[in-house]
């Protein structure tokens, strides 16, 4: 008993972090609807502005003043990525902020490796109360009592400022109804700025707080990042209260896990997602999203008509030319074309459905990866032959798509995107921990294609053929009846299912499409590196292809593949040097803001403008 | 005479207020039936009702016979019947014929073809009946950019895709100048006379009712208070004392424009 | 027509990419290709790097090897074992590296090890740690120097089975290395001490340890001793969790590379004391080679080695001896400089076994101790490796054939 306390207290006081960060994640999702994928960024500079700031502030007053200041330093770093990254790209495609976000991320990591040194650094401990208290005699730090005491509090505050003042009024109001906002005469622009300010803050906290707990590191943002994404959907998106449950759930979960199941703590996590929001699919204390009548929000995508034949006839001199690099190029360049066409299709499945079925998925990776390790298990297990095996993989990506968007597509929008993410993260734990099958963290090695294939050279062809052949089939599926359905269910889902298209099963089907197009991907993938790891499921992959998509233009066809063979050349020319990362994502925040209709749609724009005044019969 | 629609008792409730509560009536074939009553009367949520958007909370409704209560909306298309909807849904993204192409491909169960060009199919059919709307000149524009009267006749083009049974038109004319109107109405009756099929519509603009509507039904805070030719209507004391209170029966006030 | 531009812009940006990097590699040195972790494990690649460049600069001002400079490229591969691929191949086939070197993660390693065998790329892998390199997935071309998991672990066992504790409890992060290190230890310590019974394993998920929980879930089990292969942050959260709770009180802890500095430094003076680790007491060498190193290394940077400086600084000798000795720079004869190589190294002479290709450097092991507010290791030894390997009838069943 007394030990079921003690891990029951040890639980709530590790949700105290997990609360505070997310809470600031789901206030900045509630009103801006911004997907802030830097918000663990956030809880890193906590950590370390809290870090610095405690080895200048003596005692408990410098303490736990130290933890209050980094909150705000961090709020106001919040409010400067506000204005300077976000407030140029509001009226730009919905979720294209998270492009921005992600540049944040990059920029972050390196100015605080340049700050604070590549070294881990400890967290001081809470002056006076280093100790431990014995509840039934089982040893509870003080500083755990503290914990949860205090976050009782900040969730009433925040409680308090959210439905007792005139500012948490307008922010409920901006939560449900952004327009009434502006109706009332509301500036929105400085309320966003507001929230990200409390949102970052919040964040900043949580880093600060967790200190006497464990310390500060460079990967502390990534690591955070998918916990606190679940915290958020089961909580409900943009409710606190939720927000806490779900943070005391997840923590006392996770700590009688390690207790009885030490082997799966990461799937536990996922597990307890898929179930609650199999019951409850808008989380715990959630509403239902209410969707636009329309479907998309912002300025509809423009009609589209396959290529002409000066296009196609320029498409293929460009295909011949590439066919004649490796007579021309180094040998390296047939390797670096391969894993461009490979990310290109990659991308390009992804596109398909976010950009044609407005369905945004974060969780892609699962079936690029899906479809590699598919490949690699049949290698390694069966020994089958290598044309077998690549046969599989879009077939074994496809069908986990299949399951996967069957329990994603209940839900729509920003739910629907968590829930891809969730269970993207679900086989990635589950590749990641079970190791005795599928290698873990040390992966499947030695899956090199058949002999006639194992010339760099020859594999480019072979890429050729089924990555662009991919690429075409895809571009080509977007002009067919299915690709128009596809349209028809994102651009008005009443107008579709009253004349008799079935948008569920419209878009279902396109998720397999794409999932086994992405599988394709992988398939390519592993043999051309000839091993596969878990690093290709992870949510990093995934949102390298939304940000390539969201780059390129998300509303043109070609978007997803222009932006993959942009990124990769320009990723593979920046990381030679030191500070690539900060390079990098100045770049994206550079791109968003100048082209926020992405690379290929700011182009269009400009040659529609140029050419045509303006006028509306423009045809892709 | 058979009916081709038939509503008995149909009742929707929301959260306790009724919205709609035991609506009766049926529409015989060929007949131009006009549903009209104040804003807020439950005419969107009755044909919500019909379509299958809303389900009710009691009630039957039958086509040409069979129970189609309850029925996802695009199996009661299926069925034969079309609509067109008080705030339009066309495709933005589509050029207008794309947008008549893409309910004959649904119509022709071609949605999951993935090797022919969509754009080709079924061309001439859709420009035919752009033509009888009067929408041929625009067929290539995107749809985005098209005026709100022309979008509504857009609407009945795509309606009348699939040879419906029955038309169900949701405020028709709004958005429409006064002629556009009387027009398109005319062009309702004559389709109705040629092909044969029944249609049922909500309107606001009385003179566009009167002028055309077989049979009009009113309907007042979820009931049917009258039922009956135009005459008989338009001399009834409740809708008169209805359309005082509430608002204008020969008015026209467009208060339902696009949102 | 936009679609006609959208291509002609991919196609231009192509090109010039293509172009872009075309500057020819200069004949007149030595290439190696070095690939790490620069970013996303700055604090171990950091050190490494500093000691690859100091042992440069002193084979190349005794001459070089071959009469030509030794020179390495360095490339960052983001931590990911793709990209790292990709990159090696850039190395060979365009920067003209003679061989690769380098990576700190175990995945990494095996992929490039894996890449070396299918293009016959002689790797001499420095720094991961994985036994499969040198073992089940190990190749003709693929070659290991610092000692491996299987070898410090069976160290730590070692100075377990004397104890005379009998029930264990194993923390590590739950992945590849952690899985390995804890079955390495438990052969090892059931080899020599059958009685030994593991009690509790707990497996925190890497970078996402539950501390307190963690603590409580050993502390239930009641075990005589523990042994620790968590790191990095995981391993400060436990420590931390663990001292405020008294899980450390009156028992035995055996901690895998928890004295190396990189490891041990952040934790100052809340570092663990009394566990038995492994590690690098640079700061303790009062002659011979070891202390020749620091001193260089120390005059040179001003900052105190790590075990990766260590490492590195081996690495460059060991490739530079392999070169010498082979003649050439094919990959033939690179793999006959590298079998059954010597080398004199700071911690003494090493050796290349032809079994296995695995070095035998060793490790040191002692006794953590606080001392001016950091921990340190006191009554330390060199462990020679080669005691800590399996027979080669063993290792002969291990290794593919091939």
């Amino acid at each position: 008993m007394g030990l079921f306390v003690a891990q029951l207290l040890t639980g709530l006081a590790n949700a105290a972090a997990l609360f505070l960060v997310a809470s600031g994640l789901s206030l900045i999702f509630g009103v801006t609807r911004i997907v802030n994928f830097s918000h663990g960024s956030f809880y890193m500079l906590g950590a370390f502005i809290g870090y610095s700031l405690m080895q200048v502030l003596p005692g408990a007053i410098g303490f736990w003043g130290s933890i209050l200041l980094a909150g705000l330093a961090v709020g106001l770093i919040g409010v400067v990525v506000e204005l300077l990254v976000l407030r140029p790209v509001y009226k730009a495609p919905e979720l294209f902020q998270l492009v921005a976000t992600f540049g944040v991320i990059l920029v972050i990591q390196d100015l605080a490796l340049m700050i604070w040194g590549a070294e881990d650094v400890l967290g001081p401990r809470a002056p006076g109360l280093k100790g431990i208290v014995r509840i039934m005699g089982e040893p509870v730090p003080k500083f755990d009592l503290a914990l949860i005491a205090i976050t009782p509090f900040v969730l009433f505050a925040l409680w308090y400022l959210i439905s007792r003042t005139r500012v948490g009024v307008l922010v409920r109001a901006a939560t449900q109804d952004r327009e009434m906002v502006g109706a009332l005469g509301v500036n929105q622009s400085w309320l966003f700025t507001g929230v990200f300010f409390l949102g970052a803050a919040l964040a900043g906290l949580g880093g600060a707080i967790q200190l006497p707990k464990g310390g500060a590191d460079l990967l502390m943002d990534f690591n955070i990042l998918a916990s606190i994404f679940v915290v958020v959907v089961i909580g409900g998106m943009g409710s606190l209260p939720g927000a806490y449950i779900a943070a005391v759930l997840i923590s006392v979960l996770n700590v009688f896990g390690v207790a009885y199941i030490p082997q799966s703590t990461l799937v536990l996590m996922f597990v307890v997602m898929a179930v609650v929001l199999t019951v409850r699919p808008y989380g715990l204390l959630g509403r239902e999203e209410v969707a636009g009548e329309h479907g998309q929000v912002g300025e509809p995508d423009k009609p589209i008509k396959p290529a002409g034949w000066m296009a196609r006839i320029i498409v293929l001199i460009f295909l011949v030319a590439l066919g004649f690099l490796p007579f021309v190029a180094e040998p390296f360049f047939t390797i670096l074309a391969t894993d461009v066409i490979v990310f290109c299709l990659f991308a390009a499945s992804l596109h398909f459905i976010l950009g044609l079925g407005g369905l945004v998925s974060f969780g892609h990776a699962a079936y690029f990866g899906g479809g590699a390790y598919v490949a690699a298990l049949l290698v390694n297990y069966a020994n089958s032959p290598m044309e077998l095996a690549f046969l599989l993989a879009p077939i074994g990506a496809g069908l986990l798509a299949v399951i996967i968007g069957w329990l994603c597509l209940r839900l729509s929008g920003v739910y629907f995107a968590m829930l891809t993410l969730a269970l993207a993260q679900l086989v990635w734990s589950l590749v990641f921990q079970w190791d005795e099958f599928t290698g873990g963290d040390d992966g499947l090695v030695d899956i090199w294609p058949s002999a006639y294939l194992s010339d760099s050279t020859a594999y480019f062809y072979f890429t050729m053929v089924f990555g662009i052949g991919g690429i075409l089939l895809l571009r080509h599926m977007a002009h067919t009846p299915f690709g128009y359905a596809l349209r028809a269910s994102r651009d008005s889902v009443r107008q579709a299912e009253a004349t008799g298209i079935n948008t569920k099963r419209v878009q279902w089907v396109a998720f397999s499409i794409a999932g086994a197009f992405a599988g394709l991907a992988g398939g390519l993938f592993v043999f051309s590196k000839g091993s596969i790891f878990p690093v290709e499921l992870e949510i990093a992959k995934s949102f390298d292809g939304l940000i390539v998509v969201f780059l390129g233009g998300v509303k043109t066809l070609s978007g997803g593949v222009v932006g993959a063979a942009a990124l990769t050349l320009v990723q593979d020319y920046i990381t030679r040097f030191e500070y690539w990362r900060l390079a990098l994502g100045l770049l994206i925040i550079a791109v968003v803001i100048i082209a926020p209709k992405g690379i290929v749609g700011s182009i269009n724009a400009l040659f529609r403008y140029r050419f045509t005044r303006g006028g509306d019969e423009v045809k892709e | 005479m058979s009916a081709v629609l038939d509503v008995s008792n149909l009742s929707k409730s929301f959260g306790g207020i009724d919205a709609v509560s035991n609506v009766s009536f049926s529409v015989a074939k060929a007949e131009l039936l006009a549903l009209i009553g104040p804003n807020g009367a439950g005419k969107t949520t009755c044909f919500n009702m019909l379509m299958g958007q809303t389900k009710p909370t009691s009630g039957t409704v039958k086509l040409n016979g069979e129970t189609i209560t309850g029925m996802q909306p695009r199996k009661v298309w299926r069925k034969g019947i079309g609509r067109t909807f008080q705030i339009t849904g066309t495709y933005a993204s589509m050029t207008v014929v794309e947008n008549v192409q893409m309910a004959l491909l649904s119509h022709h169960k071609r949605l999951f073809d993935l090797r022919a060009y969509a754009h080709k199919q079924y061309k001439s059919e859709a420009l035919a009946l752009l033509e009888l709307v009067g929408m041929q000149d625009q067929s290539e524009r995107a749809c985005a950019v098209l005026a709100y009267g022309d979008l509504k006749r857009l609407e009945l083009a795509i309606a009348l895709t699939h040879d419906p049974i029955l038309l169900l038109m949701d405020e028709p004319t709004a958005g429409m100048a006064p002629k556009e109107r009387i027009a398109l109405m005319q062009l309702t009756a004559d389709i109705v006379e040629q092909r044969q099929i029944s249609a049922l519509f909500t309107e606001h603009d009385m003179d566009v009712v009167f002028a055309h509507a077989h049979r009009v039904m009113v309907l007042n805070r979820g009931e049917l208070i009258a039922n009956g030719s135009v005459e008989e209507v338009r001399n009834n004391a409740q809708v008169q004392e209805v359309y005082l209170g509430g608002g204008s029966l020969y008015h026209d006030e467009e208060q339902e424009t696009r949102a | 027509m936009n679609i006609t531009r959208r291509w002609l812009l991919a196609g231009v940006t192509a090109l010039f990419a293509f172009g872009a990097g075309s500057v020819t590699a200069q004949e007149d040195s030595i290439k190696i290709g070095e690939i790490n972790h620069y970013k996303r494990m700055a604090a171990f690649a950091g050190p490494y790097k500093l000691g690859i460049e100091l042992a440069l600069a002193e084979v190349n001002d005794a001459g070089g090897v071959l009469g030509k400079n030794l020179e390495f490229i360095f490339r960052d591969d983001q931590g990911k074992p793709g990209e790292a691929v990709k990159i090696a191949e850039e190395l060979m086939t365009r920067d003209g590296a003679v061989m690769l070197t380098g990576t700190i993660l175990s995945n990494i390693g095996l992929a490039i090890s894996s890449l070396a065998a299918e293009k016959g790329y002689v790797y001499l892998a420095s720094e991961p740690l994985a036994d499969s390199i040198v073992w089940e997935k190990g190749n003709e071309y693929t070659f290991r120097l610092r000692a491996s998991t299987f070898m410090q672990a069976s160290m730590l066992a070692e100075q377990a089975a004397a104890s005379g504790a009998k029930t264990y409890a194993t923390i590590a992060p739950n992945y590849a290395y952690g899985k390995d290190a804890v079955a390495a230890f438990k052969k090892a310590l059931l080899a020599l001490q059958p009685d030994a019974e593991f009690v509790t394993e707990q497996w925190p998920a890497l970078f996402k340890i539950d501390a307190g929980a963690e603590v409580q879930a050993i502390e239930r089990a009641k075990p005589d001793a523990i042994y620790n292969v968590t790191f990095g942050g995981d391993l400060a959260k436990f420590v931390r969790e663990g001292t405020t709770r008294g899980l450390f009180e009156g028992r035995k802890v055996y901690g895998l590379l928890t004295g190396e500095p990189e490891y041990i430094d952040p934790l100052k003076d809340e570092a663990p004391e009394g566990w038995t680790v492994t590690g690098y007491p640079w700061y303790d060498f009062t002659d011979g080679s070891n202390k020749a190193f620091v001193d260089a290394y120390l005059a040179e940077y001003g900052e105190r080695p790590g075990i990766g400086s260590l490492v590195g600084y081996m690495t460059v000798q060991s490739i530079a001896a392999a070169i010498t000795r082979a003649g050439a720079t094919d990959a033939d004869s690179l793999i006959k400089g590298f079998k059954g190589l010597d080398v004199e190294t700071p911690v003494g002479k090493i050796h290349f076994r032809e079994q296995d290709h695995q070095a035998t450097m060793g490790a040191f092991v002692g006794t953590t101790a606080i001392k001016d507010g950091a921990g340190i290791m006191v009554d330390w030894e060199y462990k020679d490796g080669a005691d800590y390997l399996p027979s080669d009838e063993e290792v002969a069943k291990l290794r593919p054939s091939k």
